[in-house]
């Protein structure tokens, strides 16, 4: 059965899924599809209860990360059983209820998908056996809960109340999140039931004040326990079903969840006891006293429900496994009293336009039957006896006299408990008497009546259920309350009776003060509320708001102090890290000389090496004459490749000197469309202070590559000789290494060639026309513009350097050429066409789709590499073989050629999309009345 | 010879930083290319100075590293295409934008661009 589990979570996406693509179904529809989800959940439960009311752990699991202690686990037994039955059966009803609540303009299948988004996170949160897992879920809930609370997100009020609430959800979410991972250390694994039975061991470790401060964090944030109980009456902004479900039956309750779900682990220790008993009491109290200021219903439900979150927390912190029996009671109770108030809220506030109690009044004349309903429940919050609520309050009175937390003073508890009672008691009597009674209804929009008949359903379900756990609280669900607590407590409670009837005795006693001083207090109200008055309050609202906008400031601030830009300013930034990072390690060596034979210097090279030097030079210094400049710099690159001729790198060479003539003739391109001169513009401290950067630059470079050339050091290339004619047919061992050992990397590569190149073409289209006619001196541009003599040798060389670049092609595995050699000089080689002839004449002689080329290069490798899968070998493993042919003798035939014809065509096609597109725009461009601009 | 190539690694670094530093687009073109000369030879010569030792099996008693050799070959080639892209976006922005600074200037600092 435990197979099952996953279904349970995966239900809730199906609908998602089915919501989101099928947008246009009718409202029943849609209601319909989202049903599923809790319904089939439930059936799917169902099967298992009798197991799991017998003590009976359900458990599936899969790898994930098991280095990390990750598994996917979902472990099903009798508390979780219980918190999934809430979960289903509230999301159930709510479902139901939210048909009627929203309007027609409201976006359905938004709503529901992001109420069922939350009932599964709640789900995997309560399914979780593996606490990182768990955590996942928890921000799913947050997250979720913020999509809720926005739903209306053209009231700013909705999106201001989801922001805090994120805010601090996630915010404590994050501190749970070390704190369970402080926890999964200190027991050795993330699972829960190894964490569940190492609590003495967790309980002795050092760490463990942290470990409880930080998920007590995470846990009073979700349940909205004092100080942090703030963010949940600005959360009253959702739609009421979403207040029902969230933030008052399931997702507060996550909170206290997690400390039951922990409680074998974590709690049982003084700083535990005094920590949660205090944060329970004070949100009880607070909770409580501001229920009875709110004017808007939903406020002072929300007030209530913090004081009765804060009660369950308060129950957990004492010192008496009955009290944790206790605590589950009441959020089975609590959910049900409080989901009904809710739907009531939400009814009242859709028949009068209206949440204000000072507005709406004497609704028992409108509405008796939804009156009375809402009065039931509204008794049961209270504690009304032959209800549910008055039920758990006794279990909870009679644990705060057997409780020795607050040591001499815990005789103060039993008496500020009766208080918060009372409070309840005054709070509960004006829900009932401020909307039903109190005379007539002020200032209405609208005349109220009874919602339509479906709406009130899911209320009716929820109040007999009051009443039937009121009465026969045994019956009902006093097994699923025993092996639930079982199962939290991870041993049987002491024994305990849930009756109605348990003779005369102090909690009775209590209940009774609580029940005569409330109404008297209700009476009196109007002093209290003077008194009340006279406190100068800010609402947590604005205060958060203008935090966040003081961090808003503050951030563009920075942004605009960091982001000045300035391209300058942030080379410069960049190069001056660079520059300490690598320069600070030079300053602890003693000496650059390294263990390394050196080279003897020859004329060649020195020679070589200078005029690259020069040259390089001297392209800084006419760096504002541009076409010298590019001169200058060819002379460089040309430099270049004859020093890696000198240095063994003929493949280096070939690709540096093809590679030079495109550069030439993009930059000419270049100078084309951009000035030909640079103004002087750079100022003496600029000037000045570019070249202590440049000259740091050169320093920290040189000295590293100094030390780099001078040291051995261990390399992998042996094993790239040893296997290059063994693995990978070809005796050029760079080649081997391109197109064979690193053959991934290579079609990477070429694959981001092809898409600069795409780039560029894109950046080229629809260019607003720009005409220069003459040069930077005022001559026009040369009417002989292709001559006769560059024609003539150009076209003669076509089929010369053709075949060059086959040979350089077929040879490359074995001797110095290959794919990007062979692309390199047929670009060229087209490209020479180009300019000799002019784009006009090339075109009908030379009809090639670029990007053809392109995809089709990076598909043949694609391929060659896929063709591997068909032998059941890994992605690009080649493949090789040796064949007699007659006359031409021993060929060998390798699977790498087909991939070098890939880079091939790539190269080809990128460089002429790149060089071609852009000489085009010359042409189109070119003025065709000379001396008329 | 090390000394010198060192050397040389380290100028060509300096002038393409110079370069970069610039204000017109032109010069940073001619910076990036500086530099990638500056950064390949810098990888190039990390398998160490190696004279008629071509990575070619059976052509010689003893091989140079052909690791840095790959590296830099497909470095080369790629840092043509950003060249070209940088080159083309810079062309796009002087039609767009009438001059050829590469810093954003807000409008009432523009001066003599």
């Amino acid at each position: 059965m435990a197979l099952l589990l996953p279904w349970i979570l995966s239900i809730p996406l199906f609908s998602i899924v089915i919501l989101l693509l099928f947008r246009q179904l009718s409202r029943n529809e849609q209601t319909l599809i989202a049903l599923l989800a809790p319904i089939a959940g439930l059936l799917l439960l169902a099967p298992m209860i009798p197991d799991l009311l017998q003590g009976a752990v359900f458990q599936q699991q899969w790898q994930w990360l098991p280095v990390l202690g990750l598994q996917w686990t979902f472990r099903l037994d009798a508390l979780a059983l219980l918190f999934s039955l809430l979960i289903f059966g509230i999301g159930l009803l709510v479902i139901f209820y939210a048909r009627y609540y929203l309007s027609a303009s409201d976006p359905m299948p938004r709503f529901y998908a992001s109420l069922l988004l939350f009932m599964l996170a709640m789900l995997g949160i309560v399914l979780s056996g593996n606490v990182l897992q768990l955590w996942m879920f928890w921000e799913l809930t947050s997250i979720s809960s913020f999509l809720l609370i926005s739903y209306w997100s053209h009231r700013s009020d909705a999106r201001k109340g989801a922001r805090l609430a994120l805010t601090v959800t996630a915010a404590g979410g994050l501190a749970l999140l070390v704190g369970l991972i402080l926890l999964g250390q200190v027991a050795g694994s993330y699972q829960l039931d190894v964490i569940l039975s190492k609590g003495p061991q967790i309980i002795a470790d050092a760490q463990y004040p942290l470990i409880l401060v930080l998920i007590l964090l995470g846990a009073f944030t979700k349940s909205a326990q004092f100080p942090f109980h703030f963010w949940l009456p600005n959360a009253m902004a959702a739609p009421t079903p979403v207040s029902a479900y969230l933030h008052s039956a399931t997702m507060v309750k996550a909170g206290i969840f997690l400390l039951i779900r922990l409680y074998p682990a974590i709690a049982g220790t003084d700083l535990w006891f005094s920590l949660v008993s205090l944060a329970g009491l004070l949100t009880l109290l607070t909770g409580a006293y501001f229920a009875l200021f709110q004017h808007d219903i939903k406020g002072l439900l929300a007030y209530s429900t913090i004081s009765h979150l804060g009660l369950i927390t308060l129950l957990l912190g004492l010192d008496t496994d009955l009290a944790t029996v206790a605590a589950i009671f009441h959020i089975i109770n609590h959910a049900v009293f409080k989901a009904s108030l809710f739907m009531a809220a939400g009814i009242i506030d859709h028949e009068t336009g209206s949440r204000d109690m000072r507005k709406i009044n004497g609704l028992w004349h409108f509405m008796p039957v939804t009156a009375s309903l809402a009065m039931v429940a509204a008794a049961s919050m209270a504690g009304v006896p032959l209800l549910n609520g008055f039920l758990s309050k006794e279990m909870f009175f009679s644990q705060t006299l057997h409780q020795s937390v607050l040591g001499a003073l815990s005789w103060l508890l039993p008496l500020l408990a009766t208080l918060a009672a009372v409070f309840s008691v005054a709070y509960s009597a004006r829900f009932i008497h401020d909307v039903f009674f109190n005379g007539k209804p002020i200032g209405l929009d609208k005349i109220p009546h009874e919602p339509p008949r479906y709406m009130r359903v899911p209320m009716e379900v929820l109040v007999a259920l009051c009443i039937g756990v009121g009465v026969f609280p045994q019956w009902l669900v006093g097994d699923i309350l025993l092996a639930a607590s079982t199962a939290a407590l991870q041993q049987t409670p002491p024994a305990y009776s849930l009756a109605l009837w348990h003779g005369l005795n102090l909690p009775l006693l209590m209940s009774v003060v609580a029940f005569v001083a409330g109404i008297v207090l209700y009476i009196n109200r109007k002093e209290l509320f003077l008194f009340q008055a006279g406190f100068q309050s800010t609402l947590a609202i604005h205060r958060f708001e203008g935090q966040v906008q003081r961090l808003v400031q503050r951030c563009r601030q920075f942004s605009q102090w960091a982001e000045p830009g300035r391209l300058q300013w942030y080379i410069a930034a960049m190069l001056w890290a660079m520059v300490l990072l690598a320069g600070y390690p030079l300053l602890q060596l003693n000496s650059l000389q390294g263990e390394r034979g050196l080279l003897p210097t020859d004329w060649f090279s020195a020679v070589l090496v200078v005029i690259m030097v020069l040259a390089a030079m001297a392209t800084v210094i006419w760096q504002r004459q541009r076409l010298l400049a590019l001169i200058m710099i060819s002379v460089v690159g040309l430099m270049l490749s004859l020093l890696f001729i000198r240095f063994s790198a003929p493949d280096l060479a070939l690709t540096q000197l093809a590679v030079e003539v495109a550069t030439a003739v993009l930059l000419m391109l270049a100078l084309y469309f951009l000035p030909h001169r640079s103004p002087k513009q750079s100022a003496h401290a600029t000037l000045l202070r570019d070249l202590i950067l440049a000259g740091s630059c050169a320093i920290v470079v040189g000295s590293l590559a100094y030390l780099m050339l001078t040291h051995q050091a261990d390399s992998v290339s042996a094993y790239f000789l040893a296997n290059a004619k063994s693995g990978g047919g070809g005796t050029n061992v760079v080649n081997v290494i391109l197109v064979d050992f690193r053959g991934f990397d290579t079609f990477g590569e070429i694959t981001v060639l092809g898409i600069a190149a795409l780039g560029i073409y894109k950046l080229l289209t629809g260019i607003p026309r720009f005409k220069p006619s003459a040069d930077a001196d005022g001559r026009s541009w040369a009417l002989d513009a292709h001559p006769l003599m560059l024609r003539v040798v150009s076209q003669g060389l076509l089929p010369l350097a053709l075949l060059v670049s086959v040979y350089l092609f077929f040879r490359g595995h074995n001797l110095p050429g290959g794919g990007f050699v062979a692309g390199l000089v047929t670009a060229v080689a087209l490209i020479m066409q180009y300019i000799a002839h002019g784009v006009d004449w090339v075109k009908p002689r030379l009809n090639l789709q670029f990007s053809a080329l392109i995809a089709s290069g990076i598909l043949i490798a694609w391929l060659t590499g896929t063709a591997s899968w068909l032998f059941g070998k890994p992605f690009l493993t080649s493949w090789f073989n040796y064949f007699d042919i007659p006359l031409l003798g021993q060929i060998e035939l390798a699977s790498a050629i087909a991939f070098d014809l890939g880079v091939y065509l790539t190269v080809v096609g990128s460089t002429l999309l790149i060089l071609a597109n852009l000489g085009k725009l010359t042409t189109r461009h070119k003025p065709e009345h000379l001396g008329q601009i | 010879m090390e000394l010198l190539i060192a050397i040389a690694i380290g100028l060509l670094t300096g002038c393409g930083v110079l370069l970069i530093l610039r204000g017109r687009t032109f010069a940073v073109m001619l910076g990036l290319t500086m530099l990638s000369y500056a950064v390949n030879l810098f990888i190039f010569v990390s398998g160490g100075l190696t004279a008629g030792a071509g990575a070619v099996l059976g052509a010689s008693a003893q091989y140079a590293d052909p690791l840095p050799q790959a590296l830099v070959l497909t470095a080369i080639v790629i840092g043509f295409a950003m060249t070209a892209f940088l080159v083309v976006l810079a062309i796009r922005a002087r039609a767009e934008l009438g001059h050829d600074e590469v810093d954003l200037q807000k409008p009432n600092t523009r001066g003599g661009a």
